[in-house]
């Protein structure tokens, strides 16, 4: 038997922000509770053995009507890449149009995931 | 002059969702004010995700979210105007409004929907003392320029007000590499999502300094420190407990302000606690035709519960239009005068309720009652009572100032109870 160790967690599926209470048992969950739906037994299970974030940020436009566009990762990410993330955005410029959904970066940060615009920027 | 059967001021989520609703009920006529570049409103700058769980089952970012309504009012061609500036709407429906293409013009409206939303309370109504250097920011005013113009307002950072955008915005200038110092809360609870915590400060590791309040700012030219103390249960600094940062900014995240100007101008009477105009069930004001939803009739948490209320102002508008076209008879038919309005009584706890009355005959076979609390309250329940007489009892883990409630009343339920006069809601602990 490994020790039993709990964890106290506010759920973020939602803006409930359930009060959770992970009990793990040798790096496994044993049990979530305080959860009020499916999303916080989810999170919770989540979040104590490998927390995810998505990411959302801006990048240049170059010839756009804005001189930014918000952009996001298409699937969260793993937290402790968010940092990188954020930097690998800092030297990116993209040329309008952008729409909605457009893939700026592939592959962001290794993680896999691609970053794509949240926002259109016409071009002018 | 120019008419429209619906004028609606404001393009944000408020206005967007209620010029769909208005033209899927059945009015085409409809034109929608906006005084900047886009539509989308504040949206545009909340490039977090977030949005939409409720109305898309879905998360997005503010863009997107407001990418839906902008697409819906382009393929329903509802007409609009950008850069254009609503200076004054008179009772009788006159909207006086001003651009550079059409200089100053006048419009006659059947019905006003007013989604003009909100503003953030500045540093001059907050009274912190000292100097007025550069670097104060709200939190807001940090967002556009981040997130939009692509500027960064300072590198070391105090953010005075736990309210979501301060906590959104204490991630956003950590991202971009500034370092946020503290955020400072007034209150012994943040005014934020809890989830905002977690994902905001708790992730980064930014402290969170509740019952604290900035008492100086430092700094002539530019801000170079300033001095956070804490508070007693009255909100007053307690002598001794000052404590030194320094920083080149300051973020002011204290709360949201409906932007009434024009509401108070056409002489709609207002609710002292939101700052907001007093409405019926239809969301209309006490000027016959002009309705309001979304941030200007109380500040809200959540976009899709704006969209939910803009949606209800916008098919009420279109009903009242609809009505003024029909014939006169029944047109005094709908006059609100016949019917005795139920007064909604927010007590113990609950702050306002919005509508603030409700005529039974008028309104739909659903209704939902906005609040909010005016503190921390755990084990509660959320208590309706018709008159005299308990008729829902709904326990609540907790309720939070920051966090908005809501009950569901059915006409099928206030039927029940002719000459029914007052319904209180309030909060009773277990």
């Amino acid at each position: 038997m490994g020790t039993v160790t709990t964890r106290e967690l506010t759920c973020i599926g939602c803006p409930m922000g359930c009060p959770l209470i992970v009990t793990m048992e040798a790096g496994e969950v044993i049990s979530v509770t305080g959860n009020t739906c499916k999303r916080g037994d989810v999170y919770a299970r989540k979040e104590v053995t490998n927390p995810t974030r998505i990411v959302t940020s801006t990048v240049r436009v170059s010839g756009g009507d804005a001189d930014m566009v918000s952009v996001k990762t298409k699937e969260d990410i793993p937290k402790g890449k968010i940092f990188e993330c954020v930097k690998a955005l800092k030297s990116v410029e993209v040329p309008a149009p952008v729409h909605i959904g457009d893939v700026l970066v592939k592959d962001v940060a290794g993680t896999g995931v691609d970053i794509v615009a949240t926002k259109n920027v016409e071009s002018i | 002059m120019k008419t429209y059967d619906i004028v609606i001021i404001g393009g944000g989520p408020a206005g967007l969702a209620a010029a769909v609703s208005a033209r899927e009920n059945g009015i085409q006529d409809i034109l929608i004010l906006e005084r900047d570049k886009e539509l989308g409103g504040i949206l545009n700058q909340c490039i977090h995700n977030g949005f939409g769980l409720h109305t898309f089952k879905e998360e997005l970012t503010g863009p997107e979210y407001a990418g839906r309504f902008i697409k819906q009012v382009m393929d329903l061609g509802i007409e609009y105007k950008l850069h254009t500036m609503v200076m004054d709407i008179s009772s009788d429906k006159i909207v006086t409004a001003m651009n550079r293409e059409e200089g100053l013009f006048e419009i006659q409206a059947g019905a006003v929907i007013l989604a003009m939303g909100c503003r953030e309370r500045s540093r001059g109504a907050l009274n912190i003392p000292g100097y007025r250097p550069a670097g104060i920011y709200s939190a807001g005013t940090a967002q556009r320029l981040v997130n939009m113009e692509g500027y960064m307002p300072g590198r070391e950072v105090v953010i005075l007000g736990s309210g979501d955008i301060g906590l959104i915005m204490a991630r956003r200038m950590t991202l971009e590499g500034a370092k946020v110092k503290v955020v400072a809360e007034l209150m012994p609870y943040s005014g934020g999502l809890k989830r905002n915590i977690v994902q905001c400060l708790n992730d980064y590791d930014i402290p969170l300094k509740l019952s604290h309040t900035v008492v100086d700012i430092k700094g002539k030219e530019r801000v170079e420190g300033i001095t956070l103390a804490e508070v007693d249960g009255k909100g007053k600094p307690i002598p001794g407990t000052e404590e030194e940062y320094t920083c080149d900014t300051l973020l002011l995240s204290c709360g949201l302000i409906p932007e009434n100007e024009i509401s108070r101008g056409m002489g709609v009477d207002m609710n002292p606690v939101t700052s907001g105009p007093k409405v019926n069930e239809s969301l209309e004001t006490n000027i016959e035709g002009v309705f309001a939803c979304g941030n200007v009739l109380h500040v809200h948490d959540l976009v899709d519960f704006v969209s939910e209320e803009a949606k209800t102002a916008g098919r009420n508008a279109a009903e009242y239009v609809k009505n003024l076209q029909a014939d006169t008879d029944d047109r005094d038919k709908h006059s609100r005068e016949e019917a005795a309005e139920i007064v909604l009584n927010p007590v113990e706890g609950v702050r306002y309720t919005v509508p603030s009355t409700i005529n039974p005959v008028h309104m739909d076979e659903n209704l939902t009652v906005r609040f909010r609390v005016g503190g921390v309250y755990k084990n509660c329940y959320v208590s309706v009572y018709f008159d005299e007489e308990r008729v829902i009892h709904k326990k609540r883990p907790v309720v939070a100032p920051g966090e908005m409630e809501q009950i569901k009343l059915t006409k099928e339920q206030l039927m029940k109870y002719p000459g029914l006069k007052t319904i209180t809601v309030k909060i009773e602990e277990a």
